[in-house]
């Protein structure tokens, strides 16, 4: 090192130093406004599950699991929410292949077609779809299916509803996801003489496959809590059906019923057990997605 | 180096195999900006054909035409004509699918397919066309990746995804994946500019093997490797093609003064 060197190296210790312990501070400071503010989203969060598990844990066992709303009594206590269960499954598998279908086809539409005249009228549609109320949709399938004798109330109207509320969220997935995979993917597929469907089917489309799977996911958890669609579609059914033709119960209807005709603190309870559940699902497909985009 | 532009090899293919790709004042549009402008040149059969130039003068942008690479870049227009075999490949009743598998191409970046093998990265080509013929993807993904030079060092793990090769080696998968389809036309940007030296012998070797079956165009900036490889030498300059010549011929006695400017090493 010459002369020249070593002063400016020493200087440059002595500089770093004076502005480290003002920095350490602000660090701190920073530090703290950030748990601070952690804590704050927190607690309602805290305060939410811990109201819903305090209060439902005592009705959870496995009857609970094993037993329709039909078996319950206010007298000899009893029953659960297998129907609810069984429903919401078959109503979120049914919403589900809808979404997938219409929400990949579309998001694949939107992405790789993106010079067709007709993309920009269906991103707007998607975008309303998105923000029309769930209650809504709910009315709207009704119209469509149940007042016009094409059905009657039945999962399979129910299905269709919620289905309608997850399109856009798979839409919106697919669209991005794709809108990821970068254009030199595309051309190599295609400078091997493949034609561009089956490059977007066979190619790009698998490359944003666990984008796709997370926002399905994330769709499928935000259906399953929804009681509004379903009042007027799929009813509710006190028993286990497995017919999609016929009413239909869900967990969201079930707690909503068991809060309102609950007679005794069990019943009450009951109710309380039937929102864990749910919360519990919800829980466990949101941690699914996350999981399976964290793996990309 | 005592022959170091392989003189006979140009003459001897150069002047003799009919014309394979043609192209009659092509120019290329990015939106207003003429990228590349009126060129006209022809490429003959069984050659090799280099561009060269300064970074940024038109030579990727000329390459993608040939193969209607462009037909998907938005604001992209090709002009003029381009020839194959005497067929404008531009012309209204010409199907760029058909164009892209008779004319291959390798990228100036690797690009392997993300989710697949190894394997499949090279299998795609004619899986994807429908062979389900067991025994023919793996002869033709083994020829392929012997022909990039690749076979060696993957053998044993082709089930491993592409991705998770290095860049050299990504860049010679693309290659293989290129010969699988069994091209006619082999375009190539700068296919060995990440790679090290063994295996840019080994993939100048492969073009010199090739040549029996294929017309090259091959863009580099390595006038080493133009010399070494190529018939022909196109030298680009800010979009206009300044001079088409035999390899042998431009580089000991280039026509136009940038030329020699260029290859000397005076500028780009
Ligand atoms: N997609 C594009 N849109 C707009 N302009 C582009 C596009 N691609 C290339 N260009 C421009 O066209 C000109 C030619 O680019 P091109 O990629 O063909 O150069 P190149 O000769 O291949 O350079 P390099 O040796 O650096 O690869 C450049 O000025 C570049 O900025
Ligand atoms: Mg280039």
């Amino acid at each position: 090192m010459t002369n020249a060197q070593e002063n400016t190296a020493v200087q440059a210790k002595t500089f770093t130093r004076t502005v480290s312990s003002a920095r350490q501070f602000q660090n701190a400071f920073v530090g703290g406004l950030i748990a601070l503010g952690t804590g704050i989203v927190l607690i309602p969060l805290f305060l939410i599950v811990g109201q819903v598990i305090f209060n439902g844990i005592s009705a959870i066992s496995v009857d609970f699991f094993v037993q329709t709303e039909r078996q319950m009594s206010a007298i000899t206590g009893g029953g659960g929410v297998l129907n609810a269960i069984v429903g919401t499954i078959i109503m979120v598998g049914l919403a589900l292949v809808m979404g997938l279908l219409i929400g990949i086809g579309t998001g694949i539409f939107l992405a790789e077609f993106s010079e067709h005249p007709l993309v920009p009228l269906i991103r707007v549609m998607s975008d309303v779809l998105t923000g029309i109320p769930a209650i809504v949709v709910g009315l709207v399938v009704y119209g469509l299916l149940i007042a016009t004798k094409l059905t009657g109330y039945s999962a399979i109207a129910g299905g269709v509803a919620l289905g309608l509320i997850m399109i856009p969220i798979i839409v919106r997935a697919t669209e991005e996801v794709l809108k990821l995979v970068p254009t030199n993917i595309r051309e190599a597929g295609l400078a091997l003489g493949l034609p561009r469907w089956k490059v977007t089917l066979s190619i790009v489309l698998p490359a944003a496959s666990s984008g796709i799977i997370t926002g399905a996911i994330l769709g499928v958890s935000r259906v399953s809590g929804e009681a509004a669609p379903l009042l007027f579609t799929s009813l509710g059914n006190p028993d286990l059906v497995w017919n999609i033709l016929q009413p239909m119960g869900a967990m969201p209807l079930s707690v909503y019923n068991l809060a309102f005709k609950a007679l005794t603190p069990a019943q009450n309870a009951q109710a309380w057990a039937g929102a864990l559940v749910l919360m519990l699902f919800i829980l466990m497909t949101n941690i699914a997605a996350r999981t399976l985009s964290k793996r990309r | 180096m005592s022959n170091p532009f392989q003189v006979q090899v140009a003459e001897r293919t150069a002047s003799t195999a009919a014309i394979r790709l043609e192209a009659k004042d092509v120019s290329i549009f990015y939106g207003d900006k003429e990228a590349v402008k009126k060129v006209g040149v022809s490429f003959r059969s069984n050659t090799v054909n280099a561009l060269i130039g300064p970074s940024g003068c038109g030579k990727t942008t000329f390459l993608r035409a040939i193969n209607r690479m462009h037909d998907l870049t938005p604001g992209a227009r090709v002009t003029g004509q381009l020839m194959l075999d005497g067929i404008n490949l531009y012309g209204s009743d010409v199907d760029p699918v058909d164009v892209r598998r008779r004319i291959g191409m390798v990228f100036q970046k690797p690009n392997p397919f993300p989710t697949m093998s190894i394997y499949d990265n090279v299998a795609a080509g004619l899986k994807l066309a429908g062979e389900t013929n067991k025994s023919k993807l793996d002869g033709v993904v083994e020829k392929s990746l012997r022909g990039a030079a690749l076979w060696e060092e993957v053998k044993d793990r082709l089930k491993a995804p592409g991705a998770s090769l290095s860049g050299g080696q990504q860049q010679r998968l693309c290659i293989a994946r290129a010969l699988s389809v069994d091209p006619e036309i082999l375009l190539m940007d700068e296919p060995t500019s990440a790679l090290d030296p063994q295996s840019t012998a080994r993939i100048e070797d492969l073009m010199e093997s090739l040549k029996e079956q294929v017309t090259i165009v091959i863009v580099t900036h390595n006038m080493q490797q133009a010399s070494r490889v190529s018939d022909t030498t196109s030298f680009f300059l800010l979009g206009d093609l300044i001079e088409h010549s035999p390899t042998a011929q431009m580089f000991t006695n280039p026509k136009d003064q940038r030329t020699e400017a260029y290859i000397s090493g005076k500028f780009g």
